[in-house]
């Protein structure tokens, strides 16, 4: 009952932010000068005024905010996400068509980011002042500092170019025949570069957070407690210890989630990644509100998802979270 | 590792190459080209969207009229012979009569003429086919284009990408002007050129393979291309070199272009771009009452300019000398003008002639805007310079593309750094910057508020010229005018380079039109 209630309490909280992500994203992008018009000129080299008037009749654009915002929240409401100026394409097919692509990439990248960086901060924790525990501060802080598509391109030189393990761009090579096997293993090699640039700057905030809050754990009673009993520090540390280390990392993992999509727009641009980062990025730069207000949409709606999930997660390893008070 | 195993291919074919290679050069047939875009397709239907990311699919997936060669002259197509009319009034295209659609459908004089009028409502070139006021079809192999006035425009705009026949049958279900956002533009899309469409996935590729049924014999030669969709530089140079890539066009970035230029397996030109003709210049404001309405302060500028360090510096001599509004590939380039070489005496003594003094350090300010972030060098350098002669200029960034088009095309600026495409002949690409009815009308028109009689009557008179000798020598005199005026201050071409893998690709697009052309003679070796 108590997750039925939480769920419908999301729904309404949801509803009223997706409100306010579309009309301010809307009122903002109107307020910005020149449109869409002016960006497909560009694609074409150049249109007279004539045809320019002429595509801004073909889209309304020449309406009133207030209308051109009216008839859009109005499609909305009907489930319809409306036609991309620049594409010419239903959104929602647009943005489905790429949704794949960009979950692939943030879900792994976030997982392995969530799982080495807690793994290295325990094992930094147990010997705060070790080599081991100084190597993982210092890569921690160069994914951190390091700007994404940085990393991304050394990456590429090194692993695509020096030595020629992975291929360079976008997430499948289409001359490829075979099975769903085949294919598997070779989007799983074009996922590598990118899911490591992108998990690089995660990594760096949950391997701090494991290790501080693993130190902390370790430091007390309980711990002493249990090392006391004679158990061994491997059952300790990973029985004992862990779980009540975990907590704050994943509160954090969720709370981060928006981030790792935002992340993924750089990382996207870099590798040719066909997912909705590349499309964001586009859309923005041509002017095309519907799609850019699709993908917000769509991206907002992730991460209520995303800290739906992070809220349930914590109560399997925390059961003192959203137990009766 | 399957990398490893590619290049272990690659090897073995290599040396298989090295023994047939005392054997003159043959075409072969077969293969996969994989090849590049750099920006996402916006819709693949060349008959309502120019532009270089559409031509290249585009020509691929229609046929036009017309070819060029190298040497800038018309060759048969979809066209077998062509007649132009004692009084340039009329244009006969005999069609060759097995061309069909990619549906198996025959291609007839009334698709070219459907194709006349989609092209006419929807295409951005509007001087492509202005006096075309009718097309007659006597037969299902003969299309006559009658004409208002002698056209020799027409030529050109009837090849590459700028004249695709598309089929009526599918697109002539809707009103005209529809056409732009049919359904069938970018899924199931039905052209009669060399290649027919698999699959287009947005962002992603558009896959094309060789259409069997091509009206010219034996060709294309390749099986397959696949153009990828990368929009980072960086990404597509190092794809380039370790051989994912076969072939790409439209690299601009100087410091790739030499670094490619490096690496042995490739092949970095920029021979192919003539009739795209892409030019770098450094736009003024001559409307107003401002200091630039004044020919003198404009010529300061020029000769504070010093092109050759834009040109060596800032493109580390990728890009080549332009000084008029015609791309020096062109057979109308006329570079016999003045190139202001830096002069910065003689730019002083101009401005205190011109009435503005040195006060101090300054004369009097200006503003330079720029449209992408690519030019910001030339522009902080423009900055630079004309410092040196007392003007203080402050640079306006513009947040994107609409907001700097804005600015433009309301002429509210004093000068900017552009990029303007000639798009084959003069009348569709040069004309619309200096002639004076063109003033104020959007982006790339006449931004400069330009106005000049004589040049008005010279580009009238050429547009209609049909002898080429004429013709040339009222563009020569229009580059005269203009280089004297400077409305335009022009620096260079912006540096499009084609590159390929030496060993792999046979005969790539290097004509006129670069990839706006059908490459139904390339071939994988």
């Amino acid at each position: 009952m108590n997750i039925l209630r939480i769920l419908v309490t999301r729904v309404f909280y949801a509803a009223v932010l997706l409100t306010a992500v579309l009309v301010l994203n809307f009122s903002l992008m109107h307020l910005a000068p020149g449109d869409v018009a002016d960006t497909i000129s560009q694609s074409m080299g150049g249109a007279d005024q004539e045809l320019l008037d002429q595509i801004r009749a073909d889209y309304g654009l020449d309406q009133h905010f207030v209308v051109q915002l009216g008839r859009y929240i109005g499609n909305v409401l009907t489930f319809d996400l409306g036609f991309s100026f620049f594409y010419n394409q239903p959104v929602t097919q647009l943005i489905l068509e790429r949704l794949p692509a960009t979950l692939l990439l943030v879900i792994s990248a976030q997982l392995v980011a969530l799982i080495v960086g807690v793994v290295l901060g325990v094992i930094s924790a147990q010997k705060p002042n070790g080599i081991a525990s100084h190597f993982v501060t210092f890569l921690a802080l160069f994914g951190y500092s390091a700007p994404v598509f940085w990393t991304g391109i050394l990456l590429l030189i090194a692993f695509s170019l020096q030595i020629q393990w992975f291929p360079v761009a976008g997430m499948r090579d289409v001359t490829i025949e075979g099975g769903f096997w085949v294919k598997a293993v070779d989007v799983a090699q074009h996922l590598v570069l990118p899911m490591i640039t992108l998990a690089s700057v995660f990594f760096a905030l949950y391997s701090r957070l494991a290790r501080a809050a693993m130190m902390e754990v370790l430091g007390s009673d309980y711990v002493r407690t249990a090392k006391a009993k004679g158990l061994r520090e491997r059952t300790v540390v990973y029985k004992h210890a862990l779980k009540n280390a975990l907590s704050p990392v994943i509160t954090l993992a969720g709370l981060q989630f928006s981030a790792v999509i935002s992340g993924a727009v750089l990382v996207e641009a870099v590798f040719s990644w066909p997912g909705l980062g590349t499309l964001a990025f586009q859309s923005i730069i041509a002017r095309d509100t519907p799609t850019i207000l699709g993908i917000l949409f769509f991206s907002a709606l992730v991460v209520i998802v995303g800290n739906l999930l992070t809220d349930l997660a914590l109560r399997l390893v925390d059961p003192r979270v959203g137990g009766k008070k | 590792m399957k990398h490893l195993l590619k290049g272990l291919a690659a090897a073995t074919s290599l040396a298989a190459i090295v023994a047939t290679s005392a054997i003159a050069e043959e075409p072969k047939r077969g293969g996969t080209l994989i090849t590049v875009l750099g920006s996402n397709v916006r819709n693949l239907n060349s008959a309502v969207q120019s532009g270089i990311v559409t031509g290249f699919p585009g020509a691929q997936l229609f046929a036009s009229p017309l070819r060029y060669d190298e040497n800038w002259d018309p060759q048969p197509y979809l066209a077998e012979t062509w007649e132009v009319s004692e009084d340039g009034l009329k244009v006969t295209l005999n069609l060759v009569k097995n061309a069909k659609f990619h549906d198996g459908t025959p291609l007839t004089s009334e698709d070219v003429a459907f194709s006349v009028d989609v092209i006419k409502a929807n295409h951005p070139f509007k001087s492509m086919f202005a006096p075309v006021e009718s097309v007659d079809t006597p037969d299902a192999h003969t299309a006559v284009l009658n004409l208002s006035k002698p056209h020799p425009a027409l030529l050109l705009a009837m090849s590459g990408q700028l004249m695709s026949i598309i089929p009526k049958h599918i697109y002539g279900d809707g009103e005209i002007t529809d056409v732009k956002a049919h359904p069938r533009n970018n899924e199931n899309t039905v052209g009669s050129g060399p290649f027919k469409l698999v699959e287009y996935k947005s962002g992603e590729h558009v896959i094309l393979e060789r259409f069997d049924d091509f009206f010219i014999e034996g060709r294309p030669y390749l099986d397959k291309i696949v153009m990828r969709i990368i929009t980072d530089p960086a990404a597509r140079a190092i794809a380039y070199e370790n051989g994912e890539l076969h072939m790409g066009a439209f690299e601009s970035l100087p410091r790739i272009i030499n670094r490619l230029k490096k690496v042995d397996s490739l092949t970095v030109t920029p021979d192919g771009y003539g009739a795209i003709g892409p030019l770098d210049w450094l736009a003024m404001n001559t409307g107003g009452d401002g200091p630039l309405s004044d020919v003198r302060v404009r010529k300061a500028i020029a000769y504070a300019v010093d092109k050759n360090f834009i040109q060596n510096a800032l493109m580390q001599g990728t890009a080549s000398d332009s000084r008029t509004g015609i791309h020096p590939d062109s057979p109308f380039y006329n570079g016999d003008v003045e190139s202001y070489d830096v002069d910065l005496d003689k730019a002083n003594a101009l401005l205190d002639e011109a009435g503005f003094p040195m006060d101090g350090d300054s004369r009097f300010s200006l503003t330079i805007d720029f449209g992408w972030p690519g030019v910001k060098p030339q522009v902080e350098y423009v900055k630079a310079a004309l410092k040196k002669v007392g003007i203080d200029v402050e640079v306006r960034a513009s947040a994107d593309f609409p907001t700097w088009a804005k600015r433009m095309g309301e002429m509210d600026f004093d000068m900017s750094w552009d990029t303007v495409f000639n798009w084959g002949d003069p009348v569709i690409g040069v004309h619309r910057t200096y002639v004076s009815d063109n003033i104020g009308k959007g982006v790339w028109s006449n931004t400069q508020g330009y106005s000049n009689a004589r040049v008005d009557e010279l580009l009238e008179m050429a547009s209609v010229e049909t002898d080429v000798e004429k013709r040339k020598a009222l563009y020569a005199e229009f580059q005269q005018i203009i280089a004297d005026e400077l409305p335009v201050y022009h620096t260079n071409t912006l540096p499009y380079h084609t590159v390929y893998n030496t060993e792999k690709v046979g005969n790539p697009p290097i004509g006129i039109w670069g990839t706006s052309t059908p490459i139904d003679m390339t071939y994988l070796k």
